[in-house]
C-alpha cells in the first residue's frame, strides 16, 4: 500500500514557473556538495591565474608568481646533475687514457656512464649486448678480433672520429674501401681498384681466401689464386692474409667474418667491395655540435675496453 | 527578473542565440591565438632552419604515408631524461616548414627528431628493410619495399608550390630546379653546386641506398639523415625563460 502524500514537495520548494500540460517543473536547489566545488573550481582558477603564467599582454603573458617555466626546470635539472658529476668528469678527461682502469672510482664511474652511452648510441649497429651483426657488417665488440686495434687508446680513436664518414676529416680509413674487383662493377669502389679481375679470377681468390682461413676449398683454384691474392691483396691483407689494424683490413685466417666467410660472401665481397660506415661521434662540423662529449667518449671507450675483447 | 526576461528574447530567436554565440567564441578565440602571434616568447628565430630539399620532402611524405608518426615521435620534450637520451629538446621553430608537423604522440620506437647523422646511410638501409636483423628485440614493420619502389620527382615542382602556399619560403629558383635538385642529392659524383647553392652547405649528398636509381628508399634516408641537424646548437642558446 502505498503512503499517502502528507505534503507537496511544490509547497516547499517552489516551481520554476514551466508548466507544460499542466507538468510543473520544481526548483530544486543544486546539491550543496555540487555547488561548493563549484565555488572551489573557481577560487582555484583564480589562484591558477595568479601563481602560473596565463594573461596575454602586450609584450608577454604575466609571468605569475611562481615565474614557472618547463625549460627553466629541465636546465636547473640539467645544470644540478653536471655539477654533481662535473669533478669526476674533469677527473675523466685529465686522466691519463691507460690510467683510468686503474683508478677505482674512475673505472666505476666510466663503467656506468659508459653503459648508458653505449645503450643509447652504439646499440643499434653493435647490439644492446655488444655483439655486433654477424654478416652485415656491423662488428663484434667482444672478442679479441679487432679491425683497428683493442687498446683503449684505440677504441677511444676510433670512437671520437668513426669510420669512413664523411663528416670528419680524421675518420679512420677516409678513402679507403675494399675495392670492387670485379670487371663488371662500376662506381666509386670500381674507380678504386687497382685491377679488374674476371669472374674465374675471382673464384681463384675466394678459394685462396677459403684455404686461408681453415675451410674446405678447391685446391686446384686456391693454387691459382695464391699469385692473384698477392698482386691485389696482400698490400692491405699482409702477404699472410692476418690484415693490417693501419688501413682495418680484417684478418682472413680466422673464423671471425664481418660480412660472412662462406663462398657466395667472399665472392660477393670481392667482386663488388665493402666499404662499412662508422658516425663520428667527437667532431663536429662547423655549424653544430659533437654528438658526445670528451669525457662521454672516455666513458664508453672504457666500457667498450672492458667488455672482454679490450687490450 | 528583468534581466532574465531579456536574456529570454535570446533564447527564444534561434538566429540571434547563433549570432551572438559566434561573437562569444570568437572572442574568446581570438584572446588565445592573436597573442601566439605577436608575443615574443612565442616566436622563436633560429638560425639554420631551412626548407627540405626535394628528395626530403618526398622522404617526408614516405614517412607520413608509411604512418612513421604512428610510433616515432618527433618531439623531444624538455625533461632531463629525454634531453639525456635523444639531445636538446625540440624548438617550435623546428617544425617551422613541416605541413602538418610530425610531433606525434607515442612511441613504440625512439624519438627521431634528432636522428640525422647518428647512424650510417647503410645502417638506416639495413635496418628500414629488416630491422629486426639489426636490432632483434625489434617490433617495427619490414620496409624493404622501400629498396626496390623507384621514386619519380615528377610533381615535385607542383608539392613545393603547394608548400609555398601555406608558408614554406621556396624560391622560383628552387622549384624551378626541384627535379634536377632531386637527383643531384643522391648523386655524389655529379654535380650538386646548385643544390648546395640553394639549399646551404649542411645538405647531405649521397648515394643513400648504395643503389644506382632512385629509389623510395633514398628520399626517407635523405629525410632521416636531417632531422633535427638543420639548427646550429654549437651557437644556439634558447632563452630559458620562454
Amino acid at each position: 500500500m502505498a503512503k499517502p502524500i502528507k505534503e507537496d514537495p511544490k509547497d516547499k520548494v517552489g516551481t520554476t514557473g514551466h508548466s507544460w500540460d499542466g507538468i510543473e517543473e520544481l526548483n530544486n536547489p543544486l546539491p550543496r556538495w555540487w555547488v561548493w566545488v563549484f565555488y572551489l573550481c573557481i577560487l582555484y582558477a583564480l589562484g591558477y591565474a595568479i601563481a602560473y603564467p596565463a594573461w596575454p599582454l602586450i609584450h608577454g603573458a604575466t609571468p605569475g608568481l611562481l615565474h614557472a617555466s618547463t625549460r627553466l626546470d629541465v636546465e636547473k635539472d640539467i645544470k644540478a646533475f653536471d655539477e654533481m658529476n662535473a669533478p669526476i668528469k674533469a677527473k675523466l678527461v685529465a686522466a691519463d687514457l691507460t690510467a683510468i682502469e686503474g683508478d677505482a672510482s674512475l673505472k666505476a664511474y666510466a663503467l656506468d656512464a659508459g653503459k648508458s652511452i653505449f645503450a643509447t648510441n652504439c646499440a643499434p649497429c653493435h647490439g644492446a649486448g655488444a655483439a655486433g651483426v654477424q654478416g652485415k657488417g656491423y662488428p663484434n665488440l667482444l672478442d679479441n678480433d679487432w679491425l683497428y686495434g683493442g687498446a683503449i687508446d684505440a677504441i677511444h680513436t676510433t670512437v671520437t672520429h668513426g669510420v669512413r664518414n664523411t663528416v670528419d676529416p680524421e675518420a679512420r680509413n677516409v678513402g679507403i674501401y675494399m675495392p670492387a674487383w670485379s670487371d663488371k662493377a662500376t662506381g666509386a669502389l670500381a674507380d678504386v681498384a687497382t685491377a679488374k679481375l674476371t669472374d674465374e679470377q675471382v673464384g681463384q681468390a675466394v678459394n685462396y681466401v677459403l684455404k686461408i682461413s681453415g675451410q674446405t676449398a678447391d685446391e686446384a683454384k686456391a693454387t691459382a689464386g695464391t699469385q692473384i691474392f698477392t698482386d691485389n691483396c696482400a698490400a692491405c691483407h699482409n702477404p699472410d692474409g692476418k690484415g693490417n689494424r693501419d688501413m682495418g683490413s680484417p684478418n682472413l685466417t680466422d673464423a671471425i667474418w664481418l660480412y660472412g666467410g662462406d663462398e657466395a660472401t667472399l665472392t660477393q665481397t670481392i667482386k663488388f667491395g665493402r666499404g662499412g660506415v662508422m658516425p663520428s661521434w667527437g667532431y663536429a662540423p662547423e655549424g653544430s655540435k659533437p654528438r658526445l662529449t670528451e669525457d662521454e667518449i672516455r666513458a664508453v671507450a672504457v666500457y667498450v675496453h672492458s667488455l672482454g675483447g679490450g687490450e | 527578473m528583468a534581466f532574465l526576461d531579456k536574456h529570454k528574447i535570446i533564447e527564444k530567436n534561434a538566429t540571434l542565440l547563433l549570432v551572438l554565440s559566434f561573437l562569444v567564441v570568437t572572442i574568446g578565440g581570438l584572446v588565445q591565438i592573436v597573442p601566439l602571434f605577436y608575443l615574443q616568447n612565442t616566436i622563436e628565430t633560429v638560425q639554420g632552419m631551412r626548407p627540405y630539399t626535394p628528395l626530403e620532402l618526398a622522404g617526408r611524405d614516405i614517412f607520413i604515408r608509411e604512418g612513421c608518426y604512428v610510433c616515432h615521435s618527433q618531439m623531444i620534450r624538455p625533461m632531463r631524461d629525454e634531453v639525456e637520451r635523444y639531445g636538446h629538446y625540440s624548438l617550435a621553430a623546428e617544425s617551422e616548414y613541416d605541413h602538418p608537423f610530425q610531433w606525434g604522440s607515442k612511441r613504440t620506437g625512439p624519438d627521431l627528431a634528432r636522428v640525422g647523422g647518428k647512424y650510417s646511410n647503410s645502417w638506416h638501409v639495413d635496418h628500414l628493410s629488416n630491422p629486426q636483423v639489426i636490432v632483434p628485440e625489434s617490433v617495427m614493420p619490414k620496409y624493404a619495399f622501400l629498396a626496390t619502389t623507384p621514386i619519380d620527382p615528377q610533381y615535385m615542382a607542383q608539392e613545393m608550390s603547394t608548400h609555398r602556399m601555406v608558408g614554406v619560403p621556396y624560391t622560383d629558383d628552387e622549384i624551378t630546379n626541384a627535379k634536377a635538385d632531386f637527383a643531384a642529392q643522391d648523386n655524389p659524383d655529379g654535380d650538386s653546386t646548385g643544390l648546395i647553392a640553394r639549399y646551404g652547405n649542411k645538405v647531405t649528398v649521397a648515394n643513400f641506398d648504395g643503389q644506382p636509381e632512385l629509389t623510395e628508399m633514398d628520399a626517407l634516408v635523405a629525410y632521416l639523415q636531417m632531422l633535427g641537424t638543420l639548427v646550429d646548437f654549437s651557437t644556439f642558446t634558447p632563452d630559458a625563460s620562454r
